[in-house]
């Protein structure tokens, strides 16, 4: 197996990076090319970033910060944001993203991943879902970057999951909306559930505070634990996380 | 001191091309990003880069009209190195979507990925055998991400990686390299080997 994969996680509003929690009250965390820079150098697996106020404006990720982040970060990256046709995704991919993440236009149109994967290759498409536990299992939430116009989509989260893998995602980044930002572990429960009923790799999202949460994640089955606040707030430094899981067992990049 | 090297960059629209460049350039070699043999033949090296599906891409090298050029250029001996879904492109034929032929200049054919899936993320590259050109990224972790493998025979496999089993993710013939792994998107590792290869193969 691949090593697993630490990835910051880094939400972009009017070109800067910010954080909310429960996906609510952002704040600035800084310049979008600084903050790349520094997780490349410090030893960051990968990164995603999410233009969190695309789909809900209506709009598609802009791609001149892809191109500059692409000019100086060697490791691979994921861009999510309003990604809906070929055309944009064909866009944040020239500028240079490694792979493109769809979330609501993908709940609105599911062959958008099958066009996706058929263009591009299923190596580079993800599917990111919101899901937050309700009455008769975990669900799907769509345009979450904005709380006034999120909304429920009508699905159950590994209903959706199967179909969008099964379309042809290549990845899943599973968000768990209660644990955003509030630092007490990732869902492992559900994320175990998900990591069974997919065969493509899984990562979670959403809960990260502490180095132990990384290895509850990668015990139940995580490919990849994707965090934003303790990195941003520098509560964890990506060579000590990694130090702390190798020396308990979990193989990850040096 | 060496001469500085002037890398051509096969451009025939299937992604990550710029990528490619990026990490040539910045080791300072001179690039040429094209799909013109003109400006590919005033090179030292040939890269191939690549992602997406086996078919779309050879369907790509077709219409850019490179198929014949790639061939002769290997066939001469030129330095050409494939990089990742390039590197798939150097064998007889793929299963994905069905079977389509390839460049064929390396035998073996395309099948998946060992017990199906993916292999997405780091992992240890392991030499196999002693070519010096590969000796010192022996151990180093590179950046995967894909579902097929370049099932080459043995003499012609210079790296292998492992997850439960072990698997071909670098080949050798001549001077014909294929990596299936992003050297681009593999910092202090990538660069040492994407040097190694520059400079090992272009002597």
């Amino acid at each position: 197996m691949p090593a697993r994969r630490i990835i910051p996680c880094l939400d972009v509003k009017d070109g800067r990076v910010v954080k909310g929690v429960q996906f609510r009250d952002h704040r600035d965390v800084g310049d979008i090319v600084e903050n790349a820079t520094r997780y490349s150098a410090e030893g960051a697996d990968e990164l995603v970033f999410y233009d969190i106020t695309a789909s809900p404006e209506g709009r598609s990720v802009d791609t001149a910060w892809i191109e500059r982040v692409s000019r100086v970060i060697d490791i691979p990256f994921a861009v999510a944001g309003g990604i809906r046709d070929l055309a944009t995704a064909e866009a944040v991919l020239e500028a240079g993203a490694d792979k493109v993440s769809v979330n609501s236009p993908a709940l609105a149109r599911p062959e958008l991943i099958d066009e996706l994967a058929a263009a591009f290759g299923a190596q580079c498409v993800v599917i990111g879902v919101d899901s937050m536990r309700e009455e008769g299992g975990y669900r799907v939430w769509r345009n979450t970057g904005d709380p006034e116009r999120s909304d429920e989509a009508g699905r159950l989260t590994l209903d959706w999951l199967r179909e969008a893998t099964r379309r042809g995602a290549g990845e899943v980044v599973l968000n768990c909306m209660r644990k955003d930002g509030v630092r007490d572990g990732y869902d492992c429960e559900h994320l175990q559930e998900v990591v069974a009923a997919v065969t493509v790799p899984v990562i979670a999202s959403g809960g990260a505070g502490a180095p132990r949460h990384f290895r509850e994640a990668f015990e139940h089955g995580a490919s990849g634990a994707l965090a934003a606040t303790v990195f941003h707030d520098r509560l964890i430094a990506i060579p000590d996380l990694k130090q702390d899981l190798l020396a308990n067992g979990i193989e990850v990049r040096p | 001191m060496s001469r500085r090297k002037t890398v051509g960059i096969v451009d025939y629209g299937v992604g990550n091309q710029a990528s490619v460049w990026r990490a040539l350039h910045k080791l300072d070699y001179r690039c040429r990003v094209s799909d013109d043999p003109k400006k590919l033949d005033e090179t030292d090296i040939l890269f191939l880069p690549g992602v997406g599906a086996f078919p779309t891409a050879m369907e790509k090298l077709h219409e850019h009209d490179l198929v014949e050029y790639l061939q002769g250029e290997a066939h001469k001996g030129k330095p050409f190195v494939g990089l990742c879904l390039g590197m798939q492109l150097l064998a007889e034929q793929s299963h994905e979507h069905g079977l389509t032929a390839g460049l064929g200049l390396i035998p073996g054919e395309v099948v998946p990925f060992p017990g199906g899936g993916w292999h997405i993320g780091w992992n240890a590259i392991e030499q196999l055998g002693d070519d010096p050109l590969f000796a010192e990224c022996d151990g180093m972790a590179m950046y995967f991400n894909h579902s097929f493998i370049f099932d080459a025979p043995d003499e012609y496999r210079v790296y292998a990686a492992r997850t439960e089993g072990s698997f071909p993710v670098g080949v050798r013939r001549g001077n014909l390299v294929g990596m299936q792994f992003h050297p681009e998107k593999s910092q202090a590792a990538g660069r040492a080997l994407l040097s190694a290869l520059v400079e090992g193969l272009c002597k």
